[in-house]
């Protein structure tokens, strides 16, 4: 999976864990929390969808990487590795 | 069967934690006794009448996207989309007490305007109160519990404005007698006052539908008619249920929305005796511990009865504009269980046509909500509860809150004997 495709696929999960935000012109290096509507909750949910999805294991000690876009897919490059995206 | 998650109770609060369970693959079954689900807010078909059962009008409204609102919280975890909801906000609504009335809608300027008006002594105290809900975390656990009405009464000295502030909060949402703990307060002064009311065209009905919808396309399973009879524990943690049909269930986790008494006796139901008084008194400590001053009952004083008519006009052809009316007839609110089957001096009134649907619904409903003595009602015979005349419903006791105007008094006295309208009255009893 591209870098590319790392940053649709934690879109493509805010996008349903809420359809009303608009998540068009998200800025990869600014705290996502900054610029959505995002709470833990939230956060929590897309540590569940990473699970559900691509059988990624975020433990709780690694969420503050998941505070970017780009922090995100420093983070899960590895992780993603050879992985199909999910719409 | 073994579960990872066991519900009890097909209500809102039971269908919305099987959905976040399910959501994320864990197998799980909501329980239901009853042969439909929906709990406290359910509906029923009588004589070709569609009527909601609890639910008036959805607290907490907020419009599509609103960052930070309960409700937008609520749709996210549900992964609902707010047009799904099909949200149609109340016109205005009013509290009203004797020679005094305030208005209120989903624009708090209204309500402050209004106090400012009728009021004008207060409103500087009104503000302050404004400032300090405003600011208050009232989800924050840690907080110590605190009682309102002292809050309410270090900002305002009109003890007539203080009882129609706390009126439309303690009818929604409070279990204790005449005050509020603090956090409740702040709860529902911020879902009525600041947030307001709508409802889905549909009304309860829509609602309920879209979380079984939502649960079921999770893969959640639904049992009806299935009630349970005990939860089973080893001592220490909640292991699985009998059923009434003597079936067993077992599971990592069981949640039950049966309120706090009815689960505690659940638990202690086939329990060694020592054990059940135990556990009772847990219960009992626990929920005194939470209500500072309460009896130590564990059971709460507070039941409604619920009177629906059906009208042959819509209200407002009665010169009745608001959504929701609530009201005393006193000058002092009295928010206590009556000694009476129902208290017909105080009430919920609501319009469900004056919430701004895009389509008139096909019945006209009033519906009015009373505060009433479980224990009296309990007594009576069942067809006595089905007939508002010989049990003594409170038919028409919200009626001077209504027509101001003589036009529409005379009118609703009319539909009130039966001319027009049927007199319908449910059994509603929920002991809170």
């Amino acid at each position: 999976m591209t870098d590319e495709m790392i940053k649709q696929a934690i879109i493509g999960i805010i996008n349903d864990i809420n359809p009303d935000e608009d998540t068009s012109n998200i800025d990869a290096a600014t705290r996502l929390r900054d610029q959505l509507d995002l709470d833990s909750m939230d956060f929590l949910d897309i540590v569940m969808e990473l699970r559900k999805r691509y059988g990624v294991h975020v433990p709780d000690t690694d969420y503050e990487h998941l505070a970017s876009l780009d922090s995100c897919v420093n983070y899960l490059r590895d992780k993603m590795a050879g992985k199909e995206l999910v719409s | 069967m073994h579960y990872d998650a066991i519900i009890i109770g097909a209500g809102m609060s039971g269908l919305a934690a099987g959905i976040r369970l399910a959501m994320y693959d864990k197998k799980v079954v909501v329980l239901e006794r009853h042969y439909v689900w929906g709990g406290l807010n359910s509906f029923y078909q009588f004589q070709g009448h569609q009527f909601d059962v609890g639910l008036h009008a959805m607290t907490n409204y907020a419009p599509r996207g609103a960052r930070g609102l309960p409700l937008t919280r609520l749709l996210k975890q549900l992964r609902i989309r707010w047009e799904e909801l099909d949200l149609h906000q109340q016109g205005h609504s009013a509290v009203s007490f004797p020679g005094v009335k305030l208005k209120f809608s989903n624009d708090f300027e209204l309500l402050r305007g209004e106090i400012a008006r009728a009021f004008p002594g207060q409103i500087d105290g009104f503000d302050a109160l404004t400032r300090q809900v405003r600011e208050y975390n009232e989800l924050d656990l840690n907080a110590p519990t605190l009682n309102a009405r002292e809050i309410v009464e270090s900002h305002l000295t009109d003890p007539v404005l203080t009882d129609m502030l706390f009126c439309p909060l303690m009818f929604y949402g409070s279990a204790r007698e005449n005050d509020m703990d603090w956090d409740q307060f702040v709860v529902m002064f911020k879902s009525i006052f600041f947030e307001g009311f709508a409802r889905p065209q549909a009304g309860v009905r829509h609602i309920l539908k879209l979380l079984i919808d939502h649960y079921r396309h999770s893969g959640g399973e639904l049992r009806l008619k299935a009630g349970v009879k005990r939860i089973i524990t080893d001592g220490q943690r909640a292991a699985g249920v009998e059923l009434d049909n003597g079936e067993t269930l077992t599971a990592d986790n069981v949640l039950s929305s049966a309120g706090l008494v009815e689960t505690g006796r659940l638990c202690s139901a086939g329990a060694p005796p020592a054990q059940a008084v135990g556990f009772a008194a847990q219960m009992s400590r626990e929920s005194a511990l939470r209500i500072p001053g309460a009896p130590t009952a564990a059971v709460g004083k507070l039941s409604f009865t619920e009177t629906i008519s059906v009208l042959d006009k819509p209200a407002r052809d009665l010169g009745i504009e608001e959504t929701i009316i609530f009201f005393s007839n006193t000058e002092r609110f009295n928010y206590a269980q009556p000694a009476d089957l129902c208290d017909t001096s105080s009430g919920v009134i609501c319009m469900p046509g004056n919430f701004n649907l895009p389509q008139q619904p096909k019945d006209h409903l009033v519906r009015i909500t009373n505060i009433a003595n479980y224990e009296k009602w309990a007594t009576l015979a069942r067809s006595a509860g089905a007939s508002p005349r010989s049990a003594g419903a409170p038919a028409c006791t919200g009626r001077g809150h209504l027509a101001p105007a003589s036009r529409g008094l005379d009118a609703w006295r009319g539909l009130c004997r039966g001319r027009g309208a049927h007199g319908l009255c449910r059994r509603g009893a929920c002991a809170t």
